[in-house]
């Protein structure tokens, strides 16, 4: 249907409902919402949760945010365990124990260290077995949950607990893995990148799309941590609009190989105007550091040099 | 009637899955197995089963599946050994305090390192005190009607807990044997059908698994755990019951051969208790009162039925197929000597190592611990209660 912000948020139910205890400003609720709200109506889901800041500020016992049915096992298996649970469907449907009428999508949630990292096998096995799910990862950027230690999303220079900005070692020294296209290599028939809050429409979209692709499908979906980042809680918006208008975060999603991006910035901001906001990144405006601005510049254009042209090569269209 | 057949332990293993005709089997290989989901796989792909098969890329995603497959409201099975249970260790765990009655067949074998493929019972110990019920089999007939018995007892309404299945890696998962197998028909009306009060897939009733469980209630949902951990002893003997009526073959916590008047006995579990019985015969003939108790029900630990059927000895040894790496004997010993001790049975009691990474184990190892517990039982003394059995080092 065609996407209406006002239609969708009144007539389509939330599933994650109000009463978690996730942070004020964190770019995540707005996920698994909007996510959750693209299921259509009449349809079940079962979701399946990796250990990390949605899971242990959802469903603390005897309490649960979640409206559908929901599974958490560990920190690495999100994959594995919706793997199984998608398997049992198949089998009970067969033997007739679940009703024709009834539907079931698979979606799974994890934040990026629970998916870029520890749950990366996981993940790749679940996806590679062709299982009927969508993987939804959170990406905060660091291991948040556990106090900010660096993870292999976590940008180049950035300060966290176990890549603290010091005299000698200036924050984190490696670039991001870019999982997206990990998993663009994986041939799944659909992958996108997202984001949680200032474009709600391509979030929307792009869940209906993976919840109803047949087969494994994969959302990375860029998730401001203001606890992590350093923002204030009420910059959210702000923060998303900037990863997006400084193409650090593109959105983009990849059909059956075929690349469209989906927001070109009129005019790309500078990447100063994405770093300054946030805490950890202040130590790249220091007098001295400018290096590390310029290094930080390349790198995200060259990803974006990239994008542009997997896009020209893939999809004469655009 | 009852069909004969000549099957491997793992092909034993195999035939009693494909009876269970599980919904859901995730399993990734491991030697000595590997064959189980291996025979597995040809009965799904030759549609002799309804099963979904898995084939994760970790035993760490067997166990996830298969506690996803469970929550989900389906029966879910794996097979494993040795590291590759160690790398489900966590999900073990998991799949027990969520109380999952997952079943899975543990062919035994020593845990890395170094890396030895053949059989100890190093792998199970390590899973000793998770949650997992845990039944041992002498021969390639008792993992088979383990496994036919194992749904009835982890999914009975007092119990829900997962239970393993184990027998002895290569001596005899590898080793053919006559079995006697039940007909199909009659094991599918015996396991039933499984019908969950709870489970994820239910569109009546959404529910969610696996919370973050703090303080206030922890200590509580463990108690409850332990509680039907002891609960299983009766059902495990219920559920053996039926099996006698359907099957004429007797079941109990632990076997006990020649054990009723003997003054020396051996306590050990799987594949020895055979090579036992035969040392048990020939002193028998010579008439040394020598008997041996065979565990079958590891977990739950029937301590206080093995202090009472081991009353009247005078010396007994404890064989672990596992180095206890503590400075107090093996574990096996440790778990018979706490149970001796609590109820109020105090003898004699040795503690041999023997079988490491498949070092073979002979009639005449066996022989000479009953040489060991004569001396002991006429001298009442014991000069060391930790001993070796085949270890090359000058001393037992």
């Amino acid at each position: 249907m065609a996407y209406n912000v006002k239609e969708v948020v009144a007539n389509k139910k939330p599933v994650f409902e109000a009463g978690h205890r996730m942070c004020a400003g964190c770019g995540a609720p707005p996920v698994a919402r909007m996510v959750m709200r693209a299921l259509k109506e009449g349809d079940h889901a079962v979701v399946s949760n990796a250990t990390g800041c949605m899971e242990v500020s959802t469903f603390i016992y005897p309490y649960t945010a979640w409206g559908e049915s929901y599974i958490h096992t560990a920190f690495e298996c999100a994959g594995a365990t919706c793997s199984g649970v998608e398997s049992a469907y198949k089998a009970l449907k067969r033997r007739g124990a679940i009703k024709d009428t009834e539907h079931f999508k698979f979606i799974a949630f994890g934040g990026d260290g629970g998916t870029y990292d520890i749950g990366l096998q996981s993940l790749s096995g679940a996806m590679e077995r062709g299982h009927d799910m969508t993987y939804v990862c959170y990406d905060n950027g660091a291991y948040m949950n556990t106090g900010i230690q660096r993870s292999s999303a976590t940008p180049r220079f950035a300060d966290t607990t176990t890549s603290p900005a010091g005299d000698v070692i200036p924050g984190k020294m490696q670039s991001r893995k870019d999982l997206t296209e990990i998993m663009v290599k994986h041939h799944l028939p659909y992958v996108a990148q997202s984001i949680g809050v200032n474009n709600f429409k391509d979030l929307y979209e792009k869940a209906e799309k993976a919840i109803y692709t047949e087969g494994p499908c994969f959302l990375n979906v860029l998730a401001p941590c203001p606890r992590g980042w350093g923002y204030p809680t009420d910059d959210l918006m702000k923060m998303n609009k900037l990863a997006i208008d400084t193409c650090y975060w593109p959105l983009y999603e990849v059909e059956n190989g075929v690349y469209k991006i989906n927001y070109k910035p009129a005019k790309k901001l500078p990447i100063e105007e994405f770093l300054r906001p946030q805490r950890r990144f202040k130590h790249m405006f220091k007098p001295g550091n400018e290096w590390m601005i310029e290094e930080f510049q390349k790198e995200v254009d060259k990803r974006w040099e990239e994008l542009l042209s997997l896009e020209e090569l893939t999809n004469k269209e655009n | 009637m009852s069909i004969r057949e000549r099957l491997s332990g793992n092909e034993a293993s195999a035939i009693a899955m494909k009876q269970i005709n599980p919904d859901v089997v995730a399993a990734f290989p491991i030697t000595p197995s590997t064959e189980i989901p291996q025979y597995f796989s040809t009965f799904v792909s030759n549609g002799t089963v309804n099963t979904e098969f898995i084939a994760v890329e970790s035993e760490h995603s067997a166990m996830s599946a298969c506690i996803g497959a469970e929550a989900a409201g389906s029966r879910a099975m794996t097979a494993t050994s040795s590291n590759g249970l160690a790398l489900m260790w966590e999900m073990i765990h998991i799949a027990s305090s969520l109380r999952l009655p997952i079943v899975m067949p543990l062919v035994n074998r020593a845990i890395s390192g170094p890396l030895n493929i053949h059989n100890d019972h190093s792998d199970a110990m390590g899973i000793r005190d998770s949650g997992w019920i845990m039944l041992f089999s002498e021969n390639n007939q008792e993992a088979y009607d383990n496994l036919i018995m194992a749904h009835r007892i982890a999914e009975h309404k007092d119990v829900m807990l997962p239970l393993t299945v184990c027998q002895d890696g290569f001596i005899t998962s590898h080793s053919i044997e006559n079995i006697e197998l039940i007909e199909d028909d009659k094991v599918k009306q015996f396991v039933g059908t499984y019908n969950p009060e709870h489970y994820l897939l239910n569109a009546k009733e959404p529910i969610a698994v696996g919370p973050m469980d703090l303080q206030a209630y922890l200590f509580e949902h463990k108690a409850q755990e332990a509680d039907a951990m002891r609960n299983a002893k009766k059902v495990i003997l219920d559920v053996a019951k039926d099996f006698e009526k359907l099957t004429g073959r007797k079941y109990s916590l632990f076997e006990e051969y020649k054990l009723d008047d003997a003054d020396i006995a051996i306590v050990c579990m799987n594949s020895t208790a055979g090579t036992t019985k035969d040392v048990v015969d020939n002193l028998r003939n010579q008439g040394i009162k020598a008997g041996l108790l065979k565990i079958r029900v590891f977990r739950p630990f029937p301590a206080e039925e093995i202090a009472k059927a081991l009353e009247n000895c005078k010396a007994v040894a404890v064989l672990d197929k596992a180095e206890g790496l503590n400075a107090c004997g093996g574990p096996l010993f440790t778990d018979v000597t706490s149970g001796m001790y609590v109820n109020n049975l105090n003898i004699p009691t040795i503690s041999y190592i023997y079988g490491i990474g498949g070092r073979d184990v002979t009639t005449k190892h066996i022989e000479s611990v009953y040489k060991d517990l004569i001396e002991i039982s006429n001298t009442s003394k014991v000069n060391n209660p930790y001993r070796y059995l085949g270890l090359r080092r000058g001393d037992k």
